[in-house]
């Protein structure tokens, strides 16, 4: 009896692991064997050792894409989590149209991020613009897209209005967990609102806010679709996020196997970056 | 005799007070609304629905109109940018690949990842399932692009770079995160109809797809959500795994077509909007149940 259910068990995950080897383990473990070699995408190869690791450290436009990629992600992850923070506690706070604003601030999550992209794209090109030439603000009436100081800034801001939804619905799951008799206790007590706020409602909730923070930094440490949308990485290399760079030199630059070696760069920081985040982020948990 | 009436007093003072709750309760509603946060809510949403309304707007516009202002609400409506829209995209077709990349992988999803959880959660005490268990979480550190050139050439050499293999990525990325909230969920099911089950003499086969796979329905609703979000509005695997136009997907086709939108930005808009429409659509229709479904998904995992 316990043996014929031990093999329906064995039965009902092999097929998902070999599935899972094959579309995913493998081209993992072919990209590392590559990384070591001088591919490009087609004809012969040899092993080159670590000469693409090597070069990865000098390589400028390298460097500048990681730069660009972690000053927009930890920009886009501090902004989208306090917001949503600031969006969750007004919805759980008593308020009138709770479901229709709750339902009105979810929806950016539901869209495709590259259409919206092309809507925030004309925004930025042509609608603010316009609007400053009418106030006349001469500083913002060209194209913020068009500025290889500003055109980041642009990528923020679409990556903030399109994840908001999600994380904001994260923290509101978080705050309806904490009961209102201790709002009442501390009230009575004499706590104002932000002593309330950072006693009460913030240790509380740590537990979502270690997963926003992970969550939201990785997401943006992957920024691809954002990027396509509005500049393509531009102007110039301004906005080339690495995931893009990777993409455009594997596929289309002849650099298959250097962008798997630096695929595989990025992958060790991504990991330490979610690793040292969970680490910090849990010490403080206990420590609250 | 006297029990019982002191019973019915009971029932009727306890109604009473009830009653008399109810009322201060809703008396205590009417009072104490937040009307700042609300009005403050109320603004912050017009920084979402703005977008949405530019887009609405210069897709019904002329480019004459357009030219003119872009804020102002078109005089007169030209829903022959649709049309148009839809002609040059080949509208039908597209939205006819999404949906066929979309729904088998929510169907095959739910149907097989499920199960796969349950196999491992039942069994975590055994060294291969905890093996698998650890197999299949440590994949979701791995970032896409390590496997995304190699890929592209596998899927290719298999003759898979279409519909099909884009639909089989789709089942087997969404495997690790999947599992992780599906064996939160078992866990919390009470072993004992699995034990009477066993009794019957039901095979562990039929019970998963009697007893567990029929209440695992609020997960599995969470699920379906965030995989059919996920496979309708991605872009990145369509726009490597892709080559042939009439295989595009929705959001695939408004980036091969920039070019050719060149600067026609209403016919542009009316496209990008019938893009996002299904989704919109199935939102309205469904706003509560995908927000409920995902805040579980959120609470689980």
């Amino acid at each position: 009896m316990q043996n014929k259910c031990n093999k329906t068990f064995y039965l009902m995950t092999i097929p998902a692991l070999v599935l899972f080897f094959t579309f995913h383990t493998l081209p993992a473990l072919t990209g590392i064997l590559y990384s070591f070699t001088d591919w490009k995408g087609y004809g012969t190869w040899d092993f080159v050792g670590f000469k693409n690791y090597i070069n990865l450290f000098k390589d400028s436009r390298a460097l500048d894409s990681y730069i660009f990629t972690f000053k927009f992600a930890v920009i886009a992850t501090i902004l989208v989590n306090i917001i949503s923070l600031l969006i969750a506690m007004g919805l759980n706070a008593k308020i009138k149209f709770k479901t229709a604003l709750r339902a009105i601030y979810f929806t950016p999550y539901i869209l495709s991020i590259l259409v919206v992209g092309y809507i925030f794209n004309y925004i930025f090109t042509f609608f603010l613009p316009d609007i400053a030439q009418t106030l006349g603000i001469n500083t913002l009436t060209k194209s913020i897209l068009g500025n290889p100081d500003l055109a980041w800034i642009g990528v923020v801001i679409l990556a903030v209005w399109q994840s908001c939804g999600f994380n904001t619905l994260l923290y509101l799951s978080g705050l309806q967990t904490i009961p209102d008799n201790l709002y009442e206790a501390a009230s009575i007590d004499g706590a104002g609102r932000w002593r309330q706020f950072t006693n009460i409602t913030f240790p509380l909730i740590s537990p979502f806010f270690t997963i926003n923070m992970v969550l939201a930094m990785k997401g943006f440490l992957m920024v691809f679709d954002h990027v396509m949308a509005l500049t393509s990485g531009g102007p110039g290399r301004a906005t080339e996020s690495i995931s893009l760079l990777i993409y455009r030199g594997g596929f289309a630059g002849g650099e298959f196997a250097y962008q798997t070696a630096n695929a595989v760069i990025y992958f060790i920081v991504i990991l330490v970056v979610s690793v040292f985040q969970i680490k910090v982020l849990q010490k403080r948990e206990v420590e609250l | 005799m006297i029990s019982q009436e002191e019973a019915t007093l009971e029932t009727n003072l306890k109604s009473k007070e009830s009653k008399e709750s109810n009322r201060s309760f809703k008396f205590f509603e009417d009072n104490d609304i937040n009307w700042i946060a609300t009005i403050l809510l109320l603004i912050g949403s017009l920084a979402i629905l703005f977008p949405l309304y530019l887009a609405i707007n210069v897709a019904l516009k002329s480019p004459q109109q357009l030219a003119q202002s872009i804020l102002a609400f078109p005089k007169e409506l030209h829903w022959e940018n649709f049309t148009k829209a839809m002609e040059l995209t080949h509208y039908f077709r597209s939205f006819k690949n999404s949906s066929l990349v979309t729904v088998p992988t929510v169907i095959i999803t739910l149907l097989t990842n499920s199960m796969v959880a349950y196999a491992i959660a039942r069994n975590l005490d055994k060294k291969f399932f905890k093996f698998l268990y650890y197999y299949f979480i440590a994949a979701l550190f791995i970032p896409f692009p390590i496997i995304m050139l190699p890929i592209v050439k596998e899927m290719s050499f298999l003759g898979l770079d279409n519909r099909l293999g884009l639909t089989i990525l789709y089942i087997v990325y969404g495997l690790s995160m999947n599992i992780f909230i599906y064996i939160s969920y078992i866990k919390s099911l009470p072993g004992s109809l699995e034990e009477a089950a066993i009794i019957d003499g039901a095979s562990t086969w039929q019970i998963f797809w009697k007893i567990i796979f029929p209440l695992l329905k609020p997960i599995n609703a969470t699920i379906a959500i965030l995989t059919a979000l996920w496979a309708w509005n991605d872009f990145m695997l369509p726009l490597i795994m892709l080559n042939d136009r009439k295989l595009m997907t929705l959001p695939l086709v408004q980036y091969v077509f920039q070019s050719q939108f060149s600067t026609n930005y209403n016919l542009a808009f009316a496209s990008y909007l019938l893009a996002l429409a299904p989704m919109i659509l199935v939102y309205i229709f469904a706003q509560k149940w995908i927000i409920s479904g995902v805040m579980k998904g959120s609470v689980k995992g």
